[in-house]
């Protein structure tokens, strides 16, 4: 059982190498990987997998968690959700967020601008955290996603798709946009007393991508991507 | 009751952490490094020193929770007086001013979600440390709640970030980000990798040799 069951990783001094995958080891190794089971990822309870009718979810019997969930057009919804996210993403980075007007005086800020703000400030580190919350992991996030998502609609498997899931996977806590959505609907409240508020043409696509991108995550289905990709070449 | 209770250990398969293929382990798997066949990512059966990793984290937190919550976050600069504010005093402001919701959302992301999130890290720990039989759907539950929410705590780390771009009209008006920005967010990335190097599966590990309770 040991061989073709699954590949070793040597590692040589710190560095972890990996043996190159055969081209279509989902058919090779069919027999020693376990489609049909499911392991409860929070509780490691053993299921068979079951199919569901469209729209359901399948729970674990134990502890409750969503194992899996029956989703229509899951990569079609996935891909369009994604596409608008990221034309909306990129209009809420470059428009002024919001403007304030102090008797003559307008100020506008963009995202960027708080994050050099901070950066200048001397407070580094948590100018790259806000880089990375709202800028770095939501694009690279939907990125990903359509870097998967649009060679599998034409039935074609992107170059280290396993790569790019598992970085998918990894990145989606950090992508924190709508937490930052409610910083910037806290500090209107907190700047209202203070002076005149302009919400900028920015909030409005933040509001929109947060949207999408949030939509986009919920209706993407990994493990019906990861059967797709097991019929593509 | 059988020999085993179901689990994908006890059956010798592994379930990949990235993505969810059960795999079958060899014999002594656990000395060898493995990876998916499908995804790449390494094969273990149990998130690796889980408790070891998830404690060292909370303690971190726990101590860097201090200075977040003493140190100013903000200070406010108009027409020559400065104001210092921590998290507690921005709460109260806004409590001052009749802005209850706001006060509520701010108290609750900065300082009731962390505490929430390192007491029940914390507790569960030490129920898993003590192979504890009790509870074990609402402890999973619970887990569940910590991973989910951690991140809205970065609220107040945004609110700074605005009010530092925005109000910047020199002598009327600045405000610059103090040293407890720093020191929050640093709470709450170690509390959002604590929370992740946790292994919920622990909490059921003890359900084959413990007493079944429920």
């Amino acid at each position: 059982m040991t061989k073709g069951t699954m590949r070793r990783v040597c590692r040589i001094g710190r560095t972890k190498v990996l043996g190159h995958p055969p081209t279509c080891y989902h058919r090779s190794m069919a027999a020693i990987s376990h489609n049909a089971l499911i392991a409860c990822p929070e509780c490691d309870l053993l299921q068979r997998f079951r199919a569901i009718p469209i729209a359901g979810v399948a729970r674990c019997p134990r502890c409750d968690f969503i194992l899996y969930r029956e989703i229509p057009n899951s990569i079609d919804h996935a891909l369009a959700f994604a596409l608008a996210g990221l034309v909306l993403f990129a209009v809420g980075c470059v428009f002024p967020l919001l403007g304030l007007r102090f008797g003559s005086n307008l100020v506008e800020a963009t995202l960027l601008t708080g994050i050099g703000e901070l950066w200048s400030q001397g407070l580094a580190g948590v100018s790259a955290l806000v880089l990375l919350t709202c800028i770095v992991a939501p694009v690279t996030h939907v990125g990903m996603m359509l870097y998967v998502c649009v060679p599998l609609k034409f039935g074609r498997r992107p170059w280290r798709v396993d790569l790019a899931l598992r970085g998918l996977k990894a990145l989606q806590p950090w992508s924190m946009i709508e937490v930052f959505m409610l910083g910037v609907l806290v500090s209107m409240v907190k700047l209202a007393k203070m002076a005149t508020i302009l919400p900028g043409l920015g909030l409005w696509a933040f509001a929109g991508s947060i949207i999408a991108l949030v939509a986009a995550m919920a209706v993407l289905d990994l493990r019906t991507v990861w059967n797709k990709l097991a019929l593509c070449r | 009751m059988m020999g085993h209770t179901g689990t994908a250990l006890d059956a010798a398969l592994v379930a990949c952490g990235a993505c969810e293929l059960v795999s079958r382990a060899p014999p002594g798997y656990s000395d060898h490094r493995l990876a998916c066949s499908r995804c790449g990512a390494p094969l273990r059966a149990r998130k690796r020193d889980s408790v070891t990793r998830t404690w060292a984290l909370v303690i971190a937190a726990i101590v860097l929770y201090f200075p977040a919550n003493l140190l100013p976050i903000t200070r406010i600069e108009t027409l020559g007086s400065v104001e210092e504010n921590t998290i507690l005093s921005g709460v109260i402001y806004f409590i001052q001013n009749g802005d209850w919701p706001v006060a509520l959302v701010i108290f609750v992301a900065s300082i009731f979600v962390p505490l929430l999130k390192l007491s029940i890290l914390i507790a569960l720990l030490i129920s898993v440390q003590r192979k504890s039989g009790r509870w074990r759907k609402e402890r999973t539950v619970l887990y569940r709640v910590t991973e989910k929410i951690g991140r809205w705590s970065m609220v107040d780390v945004f609110v700074v970030t605005v009010l530092v771009a925005l109000v910047d009209v020199g002598a009327l008006a600045n405000v610059d980000a103090g040293p407890a920005a720093a020191y929050f967010s640093a709470v709450v990335v170690l509390t959002m990798f604590a929370a992740a190097s946790f292994d919920s599966r622990l909490i059921w590990d003890s359900y084959a040799d413990g007493e079944r309770n429920r």
